[in-house]
């Protein structure tokens, strides 16, 4: 089914390109849907193509032996995924989930090839698009030296707990932390708060309650953030 | 449990990934903004902030202590 070249605009990968080349893609583009929670593709399988999010987000994650989730990446529309595995052609280094309703673009290996044969401009795209990514789990890769950053976050859970006691005779407003503000105060990414807030939870420092972050048990989450008690 | 997500609009794009993501129709589009819809069935798994693309929404925690630490702390003051 030929895909519009107008929908293909916005997607980083064909931007700038001309009518002719968009209208080129288009004949190649398939188009996918997947429902919330359904798996796109698994990692370690062979890979057939890569995609790209037109509307709904998808979740790209890693999974270790002992099942823990390690998400990677959100992708959101215009954004690829299953790139690697098919330039290199490897298996795929991560799984992909749909968090909602997603409908997706898709190139099969061979018709990539042949598009970056006849139009090898793309390229220029396709390597700020991999450049970028690159940059972003550098960035992961150092922050998941993984207990300095849990280390961290539990210092500032401890910093920021509140006590029962003083709820009511205090005027000022009790601290509330997205994890998007923890991130950025121990200096990571929000998926790094994420796993580092299930471990602590694992360990028994913390319980998630809802809107709540129960300390639990306060000595070990002295003991992982390395505060005197 | 008390509502604790909030959404600024000025920084809110309209793209309704916070809508599509939620699974206990938290989130409703009213002239393409998203709108907190109050929600009982809300398990704050906060995928809607994690899907904003431009940080409009913010899912805050309370960090507490147990009252067991609090209870102690009286005993040992």
């Amino acid at each position: 089914m030929a895909v519009e070249a107008e929908h293909l605009k916005s997607i980083p990968y064909f931007s700038g390109l001309g009518s002719s080349e968009l209208q080129a893609i288009g004949r190649l583009v398939f188009e996918r849907s997947a429902d919330r929670n359904e798996l796109i593709v698994l990692e370690g399988d062979p890979a057939d193509a890569v995609y790209f999010v037109v509307s709904g987000a998808v979740k790209a994650f890693k999974t270790s032996a002992e099942g823990k989730e390690q998400i990677l990446c959100i992708l959101r529309p215009g954004e690829s995924f299953n790139d690697v595995p098919v330039f290199d052609g490897g298996p795929n280094p991560a799984s992909a989930v749909a968090m909602s309703q997603v409908t997706l673009y898709g190139i099969s290996k061979a018709d990539m090839e042949a598009l970056l044969r006849e139009h090898p401009n793309i390229a220029i795209n396709i390597i700020r698009v991999l450049a970028e990514r690159v940059r972003h789990f550098v960035s992961m890769v150092e922050d998941l030296s993984f207990r300095h950053v849990t280390g961290r976050v539990a210092k500032l859970l401890l910093e920021y707990a509140t006590n029962h006691r003083t709820m009511g005779e205090e005027t000022g407003a009790r601290p509330r932390l997205t994890q998007q503000d923890m991130a950025a105060m121990v200096g990571t990414a929000r998926e790094v708060v994420g796993r580092s807030l299930k471990a602590l939870e694992e360990e028994g420092a913390i319980r998630m309650d809802r809107h709540r972050i129960v300390i639990a048990d306060k000595e070990i989450l002295e003991e992982i953030g390395g505060v005197a008690a | 449990m008390p509502e604790m997500r909030t959404v600024d609009p000025k920084l809110c794009n309209g793209c309704g990934l916070c809508v599509a993501v939620c699974v206990c129709n938290g989130w409703l589009l009213v002239d393409n903004v998203a709108t907190v819809v109050e929600s009982e069935e809300c398990r704050y798994c906060t995928d809607c902030e994690a899907v904003c693309p431009t940080g409009a929404i913010s899912c805050p925690y309370e960090i507490v202590i147990t009252e067991y630490y609090e209870y102690r702390e009286t005993i040992i003051e």
